[in-house]
């Protein structure tokens, strides 16, 4: 491939892979079966120069690859007030990499899709909470790769064979061991992504096994989790012991070995955690948001439950954030009607942290979900107020922020 | 008053710059941390916050965060805002991989070094930096010899 036997754009992919390599300490390469491409976010021209001069030489990825989400929605963003030529520029990137062949899932949540990875495939997989979900609750292999290395990856069909690709890097070296806590903490649908987001403060590069979960989460719930952990740090693998499929027990996630430290987590770290992911004390609220990761179809039926029957706020928007394959099914079983009677926008392919959807002069942003609390003071300038997924529904409703402390009060 | 000193680097990308050192013994994520328009450092939590990197030698312990600071560094180097040289005590990977791009797309990169830390604690902003091709890195103080 280094050679141009096979074409400039491999040839250009393939160098800048194998200089990659020896800083990831590898001294080989290895094959993957799919990729994952987070570079067709739209940020700047670099990236769109890119993925367009690759195209343009005719780039075909050599693996399935399936792509993260873009910063538009491609049916309705003229109804979301989508800007023309910044609508625009975010399709002609992400054309870029459909003409060399990857699929449009455009969602952040490609493991909650048909066909996704199964346990021990090696992968090239970019999006931070993809790749910790991957890791951890699939047992996929992954090292997070960074813009625009994910491209090359799928065109190249190689990784440097480095990381978590192999067996002992995987290990745990770190234990964090759960107190007891009361059961109608655990039941709470924010008691995953406060957890989450508290592991991804307490390790940085550090492998981590959590021990003394007696629940066993649903798919969405270690979602929320995996998400929070590699937004508050860098966290790309996690085990959960009994629940992860590399740590049957806390032993197997150490590889037999004892733990480098071992650290206790209390409901007053919880609460310190819970505390970080709120900036706003008042009640005042102006947008509402449900779906980072995207909203499975799961979930966005249960916002239909809570909202069927009701009206958010005219001076609260309401956005739920998913792929364009769950709002066709939604829009088929009526459940998009629901919602919007609502007075939700159910955006598809992009999310409000990578697109302008979020109205100039919002200041309070209210989220079931840890990402966005955590990227929206930076990202958006708001403040943001994490909570349940029922309260947000609740304080749409009310127009101002209803707090349900419940167990969490002090 | 200080005197010139010379450290032997680890060269991860390697060139013959010169430049003003803007130092901090913090790290820095260049997403939501650089400006990739005016080459402004942003992350208003970071020391170096309100500095300007274009051109400068930029040294920090190691790069934070997210993935796409390769993406930032790369639109930096685009648009003719990024540092001449970053030095970090252990090799970066999002840094390495942003300025490999721009020699890839761009032909220009800023030149990417690894430091001992007790070298790189010696580097204040302000002190005037030479790098060779070979790696060697030449210190003269802020305020001359």
């Amino acid at each position: 491939m280094l050679q141009g036997e096979h074409g400039p754009a491999l040839q250009l992919a393939m160098r800048i892979v194998s200089r990659m390599a020896p800083l990831y300490g590898a001294t080989t390469l290895l094959p993957v079966t799919r990729a994952h491409i987070d570079g067709v976010i739209l940020s700047g021209s670099a990236g769109l120069e890119f993925a367009e001069k690759l195209a343009d030489l005719r780039g075909q990825v050599s693996v399935p690859t399936t792509l993260n989400v873009m910063s538009m929605d491609r049916e309705r963003w003229r109804d979301w007030g989508q800007d023309p030529e910044f609508a625009s520029r975010a399709h002609r990137l992400g054309q870029a990499y459909q003409r060399m062949g990857a699929r449009p899932t455009f969602t952040c949540a490609p493991y909650q899709i048909a066909d996704a990875p199964t346990f021990g495939e090696q992968i090239a997989w970019s999006e931070s909470n993809a790749v910790a979900f991957a890791n951890s609750v699939i047992g996929a292999r992954t090292n997070r790769y960074g813009d625009y290395l994910d491209i090359c990856c799928a065109l190249t069909g190689r990784v440097p064979a480095a990381g978590l690709h192999l067996d002992e890097p995987r290990l745990a070296t770190v234990v964090l061991e759960l107190e007891r806590f009361p059961s109608a903490l655990v039941e709470r649908d924010d008691f995953y992504p406060i957890l989450g987001y508290l592991i991804g403060s307490l390790v940085e590069s550090e492998i981590a096994v959590i021990t003394g979960l007696e629940t066993r989460p649903s798919s969405d719930l270690l979602k929320s989790l995996t998400a929070a952990a590699a937004s508050s740090g860098s966290v790309a693998l996690v085990h959960i012991a009994g629940v992860t499929p590399e740590a049957q027990t806390s032993v197997e996630a150490l590889g037999g070995r004892p733990p480098v430290r071992t650290r206790t987590v209390s409901l007053t770290d919880l609460r310190e955690a819970r505390a970080k992911l709120s900036t706003a004390p008042g009640t005042d609220l102006d947008v509402v948001a449900f779906g980072s990761p995207h909203c499975s179809l799961a979930e966005c039926r249960a916002l239909a439950g809570l909202m069927a029957g009701h009206r958010a706020s005219p001076t609260v928007d309401v956005f739920i954030t998913t792929s364009r394959a769950v709002r066709d099914l939604l829009a088929r079983s009526g459940d998009l009607a629901t919602l919007e009677r609502f007075g939700a926008r159910v955006t598809a392919d992009t999310c409000i942290v990578v697109a302008p959807l979020v109205r100039i002069g919002a200041r309070v942003l209210m989220t079931n979900s840890a990402k966005y609390a955590h990227y929206g003071p930076g990202l958006l300038g708001v403040d943001s107020v994490f909570a349940t997924t029922e309260a947000c529904v609740a304080s749409a409703i009310a127009g101002e922020v209803c707090r349900d402390d419940g167990p969490w009060a002090t | 008053m200080g005197h010139i000193v010379t450290f032997q680097t680890q060269t991860v990308l390697s060139g013959e710059v010169f430049g003003e050192a803007l130092a901090a013994d913090a790290p820095l994520s260049f997403w939501g941390g650089i400006d990739p328009d005016t080459g402004e450092i942003i992350d208003r939590r970071h020391p170096l916050s309100g500095s300007n990197v274009a051109g400068r030698v930029l040294v920090i312990p190691f790069g934070r965060g997210s993935c796409s600071g390769s993406g930032i560094l790369l639109e930096s180097i685009r648009n003719g805002t990024a540092p001449v040289a970053i030095v970090t005590s252990h090799i970066d990977q999002i840094i390495s991989l942003g300025a490999i791009l721009g020699d890839e797309l761009y032909g220009t990169y800023p030149v990417v070094l690894v430091m001992a830390k007790e070298d790189r604690l010696q580097i204040s902003t302000g002190d005037m930096v030479a790098i060779g091709a070979n790696g060697l890195a030449r210190i003269t103080p802020a305020g001359g010899v």
